[in-house]
């Protein structure tokens, strides 16, 4: 039995090893790194930057949709990555703190944190509120005003724009708007919203191609509050020394792109399914105006693909993630069923991470951790903690007290107990544990993506952005097959580490 | 020479007393069965000679050395302890629980063990094809058989057994009764047995305590405390006991 429990605990670390190293390989060329926010122009522009500093002969990689403002921009602070495109107003806004949005102005605050700007890039992507063309008609709104005398209309709202200073809450202010506190939804997720009828108002881009194609009808900002977004790119300000050819870059994009060019390539990814890197290397070459979209490969081939490349990468995190749980969470277990006072406060620590949504958890390591795996193992490591302390521990309690005192009673000492009584009696219990954290990593690695971790997760929020169910389909299948795999393969395992005498018990 | 001495020993858990300053003796080759009401204390008293309580105030003494803190584990080896349904583990086979603390021993030898394991079976009458079986997998007489083999498997100077039958149908339980004195005469050891009925204290011992209310009320033969009670309470306790022929009235 114990020879088993050895041949498995090295099967699990020789794929743990393969898994690293497989997903390692890709990082060692130390290429330069392009980021993106989590919605279409931003990838599609991110990938122009990547495409055009390729053209350079400079390795460069795009780290795509690694969140919102808040986690690219520290990203962006920490080194993580090297450049990321951005709109004026939300750098003045939300990163500078000050009213002025003016190009100098913004270069002055950024220059002492290391960070420095192009020139536009030739449009200007506001905010703006837009309501279905039929509660248009039906209530005469042309214009935000317009919306004071209504406030029974119903408020979705991008996560972001709910927060910002220079979204929601300033614009009620501003306006004197007296809506209720308005619902957070997934931007892509707004159009199908307010299509259905669920909702009556929601924030757009002003470049989005959904406007459109949903006709909606974009409100004026007749009190002028939303502040310039003038497309730009925030890079770190030592980037065009060490890449040379980055100057270049920084010309070829300065004006490049006008308004109505840019809504086009966003219909293009958005509503026609084109990839970013095909939309933003047909822009480049000067095809950007031809909308004929590329045929997609099957649902099935498009999985088999995202197996081959996002597999080895997701399997990683949750082996070595479970690995570290296992590590740290038994002996913690141990501690806590022999120290019954530690017991209570270390359950109600782990309890307490676990009541942390996994979002906010993988982003409170990035400022520590950076972005990238790392993080995203730490948060993984603390989720798959509990389930492991907790039942490793109601494994230990519930040995019967006659046993407990049997093992005392022939002379074991606290450590033969242990090992030669006590964890094997507990051990169904403790696997099964096990079993859970396992299960909850594969999932939550899927959320890991969104800090730039790879993995399965990574065509989910692709998908997310571009409200393109195959895509999301392409990266939930690979997750939910692993995690019945996961669930298989610890029936077997189960035979080898429970003793037999447990084994038809209970 | 003496196997064990309890020398003025009490114990309380909190207000409530549950030895009051209790002496015993057992000597060297004496089989003494305590026996008592249930919740009279005389489980606490076995535990305490293992160390698993240890008394507020006395002395116990296994052999030569005297049982706290520091010595209670080495005592414990030296000591079989045999438990009702046996105690056995339940991940471990029959022969894995009764080598399980030789083989931790540093001198372990399997050839000698595994001489010994017989020997052991054969004394208790347990079939040698059990020995592979989980607890689960046993009847309850087998299993006690067992948890005797587990306490007699380092050859222990003394012997407790704590309602070692109490489980077990009459005709299950008769048989051990007998298996039990025989393995005793054989081995010539020190056994300590409690039980709460007096045909099985009388057959199993040389000699029997009444215990009540955590004291002791007399020391005997069977004979002793049933012509010359020293209380009261052991000629009712002795009554209690009602033997076939009274049942049939």
């Amino acid at each position: 039995m114990k020879r088993a429990a050895c041949v498995v605990a090295l099967a699990l670390l020789a794929i743990a090893g393969w898994a690293l190293t497989s997903s390692a390989s890709a990082s060692d060329a130390k290429p330069m790194r392009v980021g993106s926010k989590r919605f279409v122009e931003s990838y599609v522009l991110a990938e122009m930057v990547t495409q055009l500093v390729r053209q350079q002969g400079v390795a460069a990689q795009h780290d795509q949709g690694l969140g919102g403002t808040a986690v690219v921009f520290r990203a962006l602070e920490d080194g993580s990555i090297d450049v990321y495109p951005e709109y004026t107003g939300t750098i003045a806004e939300t990163v500078v703190k000050s009213g002025a949005s003016d190009l100098p102005a913004l270069r002055a605050a950024l220059a002492p944190r290391g960070l420095a700007l192009s020139e536009s890039l030739g449009f200007e992507n506001t905010y703006a509120l837009a309501v279905s063309r039929a509660v248009a008609t039906r209530l005469g709104l042309t214009k935000i005003s317009d919306l004071v005398a209504h406030p029974e209309l119903r408020v979705a709202l991008s996560n972001e724009f709910v927060g910002r200073r220079d979204g929601w809450p300033g614009l009620v202010e501003r306006y004197g708007l007296r809506f209720p506190s308005p619902k957070a939804i997934d931007h892509a997720l707004a159009y199908e919203a307010i299509s259905r009828g669920e909702t009556d108002v929601v924030d757009v881009y002003t470049t989005d191609a959904k406007i459109a194609r949903f006709d909606l009808v974009v409100l004026a900002d007749d009190l002028h509050f939303f502040p310039p977004y003038e497309a730009v790119l925030v890079y770190r300000a030592d980037l065009p020394r060490r890449v040379p050819g980055f100057a270049r870059v920084l010309d070829r994009m300065h004006g490049a792109i006008d308004a109505s060019a840019m809504q086009r390539m966003n219909a293009r990814a958005d509503l026609d399914g084109v990839p970013f890197a095909r939309v933003a290397e047909d822009f480049l070459a000067g095809a950007g105006a031809s909308t004929r979209p590329s045929a997609r490969v099957g649902l099935l081939a498009g999985t088999l693909e995202v197996v081959r490349r996002h597999g080895p990468r997701h399997l990683m995190l949750v082996v070595v993630s479970l690995a570290m749980s296992i590590l740290v969470g038994l002996p913690l277990g141990i501690l806590a069923y022999s120290r019954r006072r530690i017991g209570v406060a270390v359950l109600g620590i782990a309890g307490v991470v676990q009541t942390i949504p996994s979002l906010a958890l993988f982003c409170f390591f990035i400022p520590l951790l950076g972005i990238g795996p790392v993080p995203a193992l730490a948060a993984l490591f603390l989720y798959g903690l509990l389930p492991i302390i907790r039942n490793t521990y109601a494994g230990l309690v519930s040995i019967p007290a006659d046993l407990r005192e049997a093992a005392v009673a022939i002379g074991l000492s606290p450590m033969e107990r242990l090992r030669h009584v006590e964890l094997p009696l507990a051990s169904r219990t403790i696997l099964a544990g096990i079993k859970t954290s396992a299960v909850v990593a594969v999932g939550s690695a899927t959320i890991a993506a969104f800090i730039g971790a790879g993995g399965f997760g990574e065509p989910i929020s692709t998908g997310l952005s571009l409200n393109d169910v195959t895509t999301i389909l392409e990266g939930a299948i690979p997750s939910a097959a692993m995690a019945l795999l996961v669930e298989a393969s610890f029936l077997l395992i189960e035979r080898f580490v429970v003793p037999q005498g447990l084994q038809h018990a209970r | 020479m003496t196997a064990l001495a309890l020398e003025r020993v009490t114990k309380a858990y909190g207000p409530r007393t549950v030895i009051h300053e209790t002496s015993l003796e057992v000597a060297a080759g004496e089989r003494v069965a305590l026996i008592g009401p249930s919740g009279c204390g005389k489980s606490t008293l076995l535990r305490m000679i293992l160390g698993l309580v240890l008394p507020d105030t006395g002395i116990v003494r296994v052999g030569e050395t005297e049982v706290n803190e520091e010595t209670s584990r080495a005592v414990r080896r030296r000591v079989g302890y045999v438990i009702q349904d046996g105690g056995l583990f339940p991940h471990l086979t029959a022969e894995e629980n009764v080598t399980l603390v030789a083989r931790l021993r540093d001198d372990a030898d399997p050839a000698s063990m595994r001489a010994r394991v017989r020997e052991l079976a054969a004394l208790v009458r347990l079939p040698e094809g059990l020995l592979s079986r989980h607890p689960l997998a046993l009847s309850g007489g087998e299993r006690q058989r067992v948890g005797l083999m587990r306490a007699l498997m380092l050859d222990p100077e003394l012997l407790l057994l704590d309602e070692p039958l109490g489980a077990l149908d009459p005709i299950v339980r008769a048989r051990l009764q007998e298996d039990l004195r025989d393995a005793f005469g054989k081995l010539g050891k020190s056994v300590l047995v409690v039980t709460h009925d007096m045909a099985e204290a009388a057959y199993l011992a040389d000699a029997i305590v009444v215990m009540r209310d955590g004291a002791l009320l007399q020391r005997g033969t069977m004979k002793e405390l049933s012509t010359s009670p020293a209380h009261p309470f052991v000629a009712e306790f002795l009554g209690a006991q009602r033997t076939l022929a009274e049942a049939l009235e």
